[in-house]
């Protein structure tokens, strides 16, 4: 079985396309809130094949989006620092309220770009007497790795080592976004990379308690076409509950080994989300066993107060899921990729980025 | 003293240079013209119009599964004189090469320039060697320029795509950034993804055969085939439809760019081309490039519409159409 090229086949598309075509009647609105959902469902232009009823939502799936201006300012006055401070590529171009760390490495800040975790290791393994700083920011897809590079630091005797970590997990998210009641949500597309660690029984109460469908989705065109037309079928039925379309990648349970190493080194804790605030729980905490590897214990920094998003950037809503990013005013005009004014359009996986590049075109016949 | 690599020396001019020009370049790269060692290149360049071009290689990694810089400085150039239709001829080749490359190192460029060049059909007839402090350059940059000829009767151009013609690909995408990207980070994927480094100017010879009517060629290189595409469609002032599901794309590239968050339409190739060509000749020519080595897997992908103008649209494979942009800035891996 090729697990990409034959879950693109047209014949089939057509045919879960039909079918959706024919079990649906109820006006429904779901939502993604995984980045990659977002770009593969924009990617393979889902949207445009749907009927008009069936609304597809985008939700705070982007864990670049949702870093709030004060933790990215604080990221900022780390790096001044002097430590070596090491972040994946995509936060760089990301604005905080007064900089970002793009134009800090451009003013001769030492921030280097990685890969992963362990290309950050390496490096305070190779400078002994530089701090190195990691940036964790990511979901629960990206924890298990950032644990393990605390455990091989320890493990290893590695001292100058430390991550400022601002990840966060998503059911919470998911979670306040019902609590909030702005939207009318009839099912979740839950995130598939998350839920290969978590599973998808963290999801089960979001069927049981607020009556909401949700299935777990891989990502490939097919993937989503199956995710989009069981959720229907769950909403005509009236029915709430937790399925899973990524069979091949996800179980109820996850991946213990994962949640064993996560639980090792992180605890939960509060997060401050792009668009929705604090959500409790929400955040990885890293443990007091590990607190010689936490850089908000191991540097006192001056962080200047938090500015707001720029006039006109609706990236708060949009992340909420109460506007589309063709409803902001910037959008296409002042706030493309290539001078983007919010997150949304900087991340590779914001809304905003996704639905501009691979915006629709209605082809004449 | 150390013999076995460039020293600073070897770039001052003196007898270390000439030792290292004869006993290297000369040695590899023979040619009655290139053994004379004047320092211009007197050359016969028959009828019709002269193709020149140039271009300077800085690949890092200098080795990568499926080829070299030295390869990929042949090839590239050829490429660009055979996309004006020309046939290749002479090339000359430039190098700066960083104080401490081993000699075996060279030694194993000058050998995959060699094999490119009889492959291609060409001569290294000029050259020119210089030798940087050791940081001054990445082991290894090389510049090369080509001259061609133009036959008699063929005006190929990026401005020449008409409404109605048929767009065909003469292989799958992506191949040679993946190769490039696995060496330079040491991905380590089950199944190794070579570079498709090769020189095409055969495969225009024996679609030209066909056709003298061909539109315009391309070879999607940096920013890959949604590049080249939105460079053709801007250049002729038309728009170019494409079906996603008729673009061949290795199964392996498909999973890599998967994995990393790359697209595969702004992934480089070495050894593909686009050609625009009228529709009553697409077929004709398509089975003329799958008998060639490197036009196999050739496919018809699409055609040239009115609009949108300077842009390019793609059917996807749940039917519906959205645009395919340039590449902006640079690829970035996802983070989850």
């Amino acid at each position: 079985m090729k697990y990409l090229s034959e879950y693109r086949d047209p014949a089939l598309a057509k045919k879960l396309i039909e079918g959706i075509k024919q079990i649906s009647h109820r006006k429904v609105n779901f939502m993604e809130v995984c980045g990659t959902h977002t770009v593969a469902i924009s990617k393979s232009g889902i949207r445009q094949v749907m009927p008009d009823h069936v609304t597809l939502l985008s939700g705070p799936g982007c864990p670049v989006c949702v870093t709030a201006n004060s933790d990215l300012d604080k990221a900022i006055a780390l790096a001044r620092t002097g430590a070596i401070f090491t972040t994946f590529g995509d936060m760089l171009k990301v604005p905080g309220s007064y900089s970002s760390l793009g134009e800090e490495k451009a003013d001769g800040v030492d921030i280097r770009v990685v890969y992963s975790t362990l290309d950050a290791l390496q490096i305070a393994e190779e400078n002994p007497d530089r701090k190195v700083i990691f940036y964790a920011v990511g979901f629960e897809t990206t924890a298990p790795t950032i644990a393990i590079s605390l455990m091989e630091a320890k493990k290893r005797g590695i001292k100058n080592y430390s991550i400022y970590c601002v990840h966060k997990i998503v059911p919470p998210a998911m979670k306040a976004l019902l609590n909030l009641g702005e939207l009318n949500l009839d099912g979740f597309i839950c995130p598939g990379h998350v839920s290969v660690i978590i599973g998808s029984n963290p999801y089960e109460f979001i069927a049981n308690e607020y009556g909401v469908p949700c299935v777990v989705a891989g990502f490939e065109p097919l993937d989503v076409l199956q995710t989009i037309y069981m959720l229907i079928e769950q909403a005509e039925k009236g029915e709430a509950k937790v399925e899973i379309q990524y069979t091949r990648s996800v179980t109820p349970e996850g991946n213990k080994i994962a949640l064993d190493i996560m639980n090792k080194v992180f605890e939960t804790g509060d997060a401050d989300w792009r668009g929705i605030g604090v959500i409790p729980g929400s955040g990885l905490k890293v443990r007091e066993e590990y607190f010689d590897f936490d850089a908000e214990r191991l540097f006192e920094v001056d962080v200047p107060p938090t500015k707001p998003d720029p006039p006109g950037c609706s990236c708060g809503e949009i992340l909420r899921g109460i506007k589309f990013p063709y409803d902001c005013k910037l959008f296409g005009k002042a706030c493309t990729p290539e001078h983007p004014v919010g997150p949304c359009m900087v991340s590779s996986e914001g809304s905003c980025a996704a639905y501009f590049r691979y915006r629709g075109f209605e082809k004449k016949s | 003293m150390k013999k076995d690599r460039i020293l600073l020396g070897h770039g001052s001019g003196g007898k270390l240079m000439h030792d290292l020009v004869d006993n290297f370049f000369i040695k590899k790269l023979s040619n009655p013209i290139l053994d004379k060692l004047d320092d211009t290149a007197s050359l016969n360049m028959g009828s019709g119009n002269l193709a020149f071009t140039t271009d300077s290689y800085v690949v890092n990694p200098i080795y990568f599964q499926g080829g070299d810089i030295g390869k990929l400085a042949i090839c590239g150039t050829v490429n660009d004189l055979a996309m004006s239709g020309a046939i290749p001829k002479y090339l000359s080749s430039g190098f700066i090469i960083e104080e401490g490359l081993p000699f075996a190192d060279l030694e194993k460029v000058l050998d995959s320039m060699v094999k490119a060049s009889e492959e291609a059909g060409v001569q290294i007839v000029t050259g020119d060697t210089k030798v940087v402090e050791s940081g001054g350059a990445d082991k290894l940059f090389i510049n090369t320029a080509g001259v061609g000829s133009i036959p008699e009767g063929v005006y190929i151009s990026g401005s020449n795509a008409q409404v109605g013609d048929k767009v065909i690909l003469s292989g799958s995408i992506g191949d040679h950034g993946i190769a490039v990207i696995s060496e330079r980070e040491g991905l380590r994927f089950k199944t190794i993804v070579q570079s498709d480094c090769a020189p095409l100017n055969h495969l225009v010879a024996d679609m030209l055969d066909v056709s003298k009517d061909i539109r315009a060629l391309r070879d999607p290189t940096r920013g890959g085939l949604a590049s080249t595409l939105n460079e053709l469609a801007q250049q002729s002032n038309v728009g170019i439809s494409i079906e996603e599901d008729k673009v061949p794309i290795r199964e392996e590239v498909l999973g890599a760019c998967e994995m990393l968050g790359y697209d595969p339409y702004h992934v480089a190739n070495e050894g593909k081309l686009v050609a625009i060509v009228p529709a009553g000749e697409a077929e004709a020519i398509l089975a003329a490039m799958r008998k060639n080595k490197y036009g196999k897997e050739s496919q018809i992908i699409g055609e040239i519409i009115d609009e949108p103008i300077g842009k390019v649209i793609l059917t996807t494979p749940v039917g519906a159409t959205r645009i395919l942009d340039m590449l902006i800035g640079e690829q970035l891996p996802r983070i989850c």
